[in-house]
Formats: C-alpha cells, sequence, structure tokens
C-alpha cells in the first residue's frame, strides 16, 4: 500500500520536471515529436528502475556511516558517504551504456533518433537527482527504492509525451516570434507544472 | 594582462549572444528550483562557475591522453571529484545554504553546461583558453541565476537577501506579496520573459519564420 502511494505521489506530486525541473535539457531538446519523446521517457524509466535499487544497496551497506558493520565491528566506524556522488554517477554511466547497446541492436531507428541524447542520459539530472532524493528521503527498503525509481520515471515520461505533443499542435499557432521555440516551451511547462500542482495533497 | 580576441570571445560570447541558459539551452535542470531566494542563486552561480572553470582545465590538459571511447566517463569523474569538494567546502563554511540548496549541489555534476563545454570546448583547446570559457559560460549561466532569484525574492517575500526591501508602509496600504512567486512554476515564465526579452534585441537568434 505504501509502495502505491509513493508511486503515484512520485508521478503527479514530486513530478521530476515539473516540481524539480529535472531532466530539463534533455526535455527541452526531444520533446519535439511523440514517438522519439515515448522512447526516451522508456529509456528514462528503464534506467531509474534499475540503477536505484543497486544505488540504494551501495548507499547503506557500503557508503552510509556505519554502513560496514556487516564486514566486521571495527569497520563500524567508518563513513564513505563523501564518495557517494562518485559511486552513483559511475552507476549510472554504465548502465546508460548498456540501455544504448540494447537499443541500438534492437531498435535502430529509435537509436537514431534519439542520437546524441541517448548517452546523455547518464547526464539527464532525473537519474542523479533519483539517487540523491533516495539518499536524502532515506526509503524503508530496496522494495520502495525501486517504487519511486518507477514512478519517477513514469511522471518523466508522462511530461514529456505531453509537452511534445501540445509542441506538434503549436507548430500550426501564431506565436510571437522571440517567444517561438524555446520561450513558449518554458512559459507551457510552467502553465503545466500549476496544473500538475492541484495533484499535491494526494494521500492514498 | 591584454586578452587576445579569441580569449575575450572564450570569456564574453557567453554572456550575451552565446549564452549557456538563453542560447545553447544548457544547464537548465539544476538551476531553476534553488532561484526561490537570491542568496542560494548566488551560491550556486558561484559553485557552477568555479567547477566549470577547473573542469575545463583539467579535461583541456588531458585531453591528449583520454581515449575517445571512454571520455564521458572520465568527464563525469573529474567533474564529480570538483563537485564533491565544493560541497565539503559548503558543508564546512555555509552550513545553512548547503541545507537549502539540498540535492542540488549533487546536481551540478550533471548540469548540462559543464559537459556541453567539456565536450565542446576543453576537448579541442588549450587550458588557459579553456579556463576563459569556463569562468564565461559560468557567469553566463550565473547572471539568469540571479536575475530570477532576484526578483522572485524581491516579489515574493518582499526581501533580498533576508533583508526587508519593501518598506512596511507599502503593506499598511494594502500592498501584498506576490506568493505565486514563491512556486516553482514562476521560475520557468521568469526565464521565457528573460528569453523574450533577449530574443527582441538579438533578432538572429529567433526560431524558425514560419
Amino acid at each position: 500500500m505504501d509502495a502505491i502511494s509513493l508511486i503515484v505521489r512520485s508521478i503527479f506530486v514530486d513530478n521530476m520536471i515539473f516540481a524539480y525541473f529535472l531532466g530539463m535539457c534533455s526535455y527541452l531538446a526531444v520533446s519535439k515529436n511523440v514517438k522519439t519523446a515515448f522512447g526516451l521517457g522508456i529509456a528514462v524509466t528503464f534506467v531509474l528502475v534499475l540503477t536505484l535499487p543497486i544505488n540504494y544497496m551501495l548507499e547503506n551497506y557500503v557508503l552510509k556511516a556505519g554502513a560496514l558493520s556487516w564486514l566486521g565491528p571495527q569497520l563500524a566506524t567508518v563513513d564513505l558517504s563523501v564518495f557517494s556522488l562518485l559511486i552513483f554517477i559511475a552507476v549510472i554511466a554504465s548502465f546508460t551504456q548498456l540501455v544504448e547497446m540494447v537499443v541500438e541492436k534492437f531498435s535502430p531507428a529509435l537509436y537514431n533518433s534519439l542520437g546524441i541524447f541517448l548517452p546523455l542520459i547518464a547526464v539527464n539530472c532525473a537519474i542523479l537527482g533519483g539517487s540523491l532524493f533516495m539518499q536524502q528521503r532515506e526509503f524503508a527498503n530496496v522494495g520502495m527504492a525501486t517504487a519511486y525509481g518507477f514512478g519517477s520515471g513514469i511522471g518523466w515520461m508522462l511530461a514529456i509525451v505531453g509537452m511534445a505533443a501540445i509542441r506538434e499542435k503549436l507548430e500550426y499557432s501564431h506565436v510571437p516570434k522571440p517567444l517561438k521555440g524555446l520561450g513558449i516551451t518554458f512559459i507551457i511547462t510552467a502553465l503545466m507544472a500549476i496544473g500538475f500542482m492541484s495533484f499535491s495533497g494526494i494521500n492514498i | 594582462m591584454a586578452l587576445s580576441a579569441k580569449a575575450k570571445q572564450a570569456l564574453l560570447g557567453p554572456l550575451n549572444k552565446n549564452n549557456p541558459i538563453l542560447v545553447q539551452v544548457l544547464g537548465i535542470c539544476s538551476a531553476l528550483a534553488v532561484t526561490s531566494k537570491l542568496e542560494p542563486s548566488l551560491v550556486m552561480a558561484i559553485a557552477v562557475t568555479i567547477v566549470t572553470a577547473f573542469g575545463n582545465v583539467i579535461i583541456s590538459l588531458l585531453r591528449k591522453t583520454i581515449p575517445n571511447r571512454i571520455r564521458i566517463i572520465v568527464q563525469l569523474v573529474v567533474v564529480a571529484a570538483l563537485v564533491t569538494i565544493v560541497s565539503e567546502v559548503l558543508k564546512a563554511f555555509a552550513y545553512d545554504v548547503n541545507k537549502q540548496l539540498s540535492v542540488f549541489v549533487g546536481l551540478i555534476v550533471t548540469n548540462c553546461i559543464l559537459m556541453g563545454r567539456l565536450e565542446a570546448f576543453a576537448l579541442g583547446n588549450g587550458p588557459w583558453p579553456s579556463f576563459l570559457d569556463g569562468i564565461g559560460n559560468g557567469l553566463g549561466y550565473g547572471w539568469i541565476l540571479v536575475t530570477v532569484g532576484f526578483f522572485r525574492e524581491l516579489l515574493g517575500s518582499g526581501t533580498l537577501l533576508g533583508y526587508k526591501v519593501i518598506p512596511q508602509a507599502a503593506y499598511s496600504a494594502g500592498y501584498e506579496n506576490n506568493g505565486l512567486m514563491m512556486l516553482a512554476p514562476m521560475a520557468l515564465i521568469l526565464v521565457a520573459v528573460i528569453i523574450w526579452v533577449h530574443r527582441s534585441k538579438n533578432k538572429d537568434l529567433q526560431e524558425g519564420t514560419n
């Protein structure tokens, strides 16, 4: 029950894009067409679901203060949390490499349309952000961390697909010239974010 | 010291015509969530400038020895090490601000400005121009952040850096703080307004003509 509530909250209330602006770079660049946006959304969700449990276990059994005590009592005072950033980013970078190879093998069309943004998932703030929020919120177990990753990924996908759909229609409207492209995208994102704020306070 | 034309371009270009946020669309990720107050915006701007400048220098020094295939991982490690240092320094000397910035200091690692500049500039240029490029891009990013933070704090809570700016008389006369400014979406709207002004002045940057 907790897990479901967490998933719903991370999709609608703590949405990665609308509440924290994480992953904005690829969000702005890839949201020009629904199909590509959907593909990137799937890839991001996949990387999030895989990296969060791994980083959760690394955090709790290796990095946290006293986390190494299962190796022996003399290690109970070791605190490696300084290195958490380095470890997290290494895990994320290697998983991105994996996803890139899988996508290249099974869906060359998607691979070509995502272009540079596939390797850039490694530096997608939403992914590292997921790990850092996980560290900050101290989830009870691996399952909760995975649920959080899944919810965040779906939330991110929802945002980018919605934005792509709006931008496809926007091609036909008359936007003031200086606002065309980037400017209007920002404003629409803000309006969508205000819309999503109406979900805050939801409890299941 | 006189700067050559190229160095000047590397330093000053990003402030206006080649601004990382307004034109290159880099680094919006970690930028906007910290701008609800002026102080964290300033700290964030300084932190990003430092990391970009030194990351550029280090990668530029290493550029001939890094194998092409693993360069992204090397870049990430260099940047993550620098960010770890910055975050430890912040924890030691500015603990309150560090608390406010929460995960966003760590997120400098994935700030697209860093990767973008490392890939686009530091890999092909010497350490000194790379350093200037890093400073320039950090400042170009910083002034947007500080502008947004300035307006959000001024209009949202009537203070600047925590000091009251709007006089009490204005409140007595019925002035109210605009609570909407404190909400996250307003940061996006403010950036959109900056883009609007910037592109009205630089017509060559406008997208498409249809």
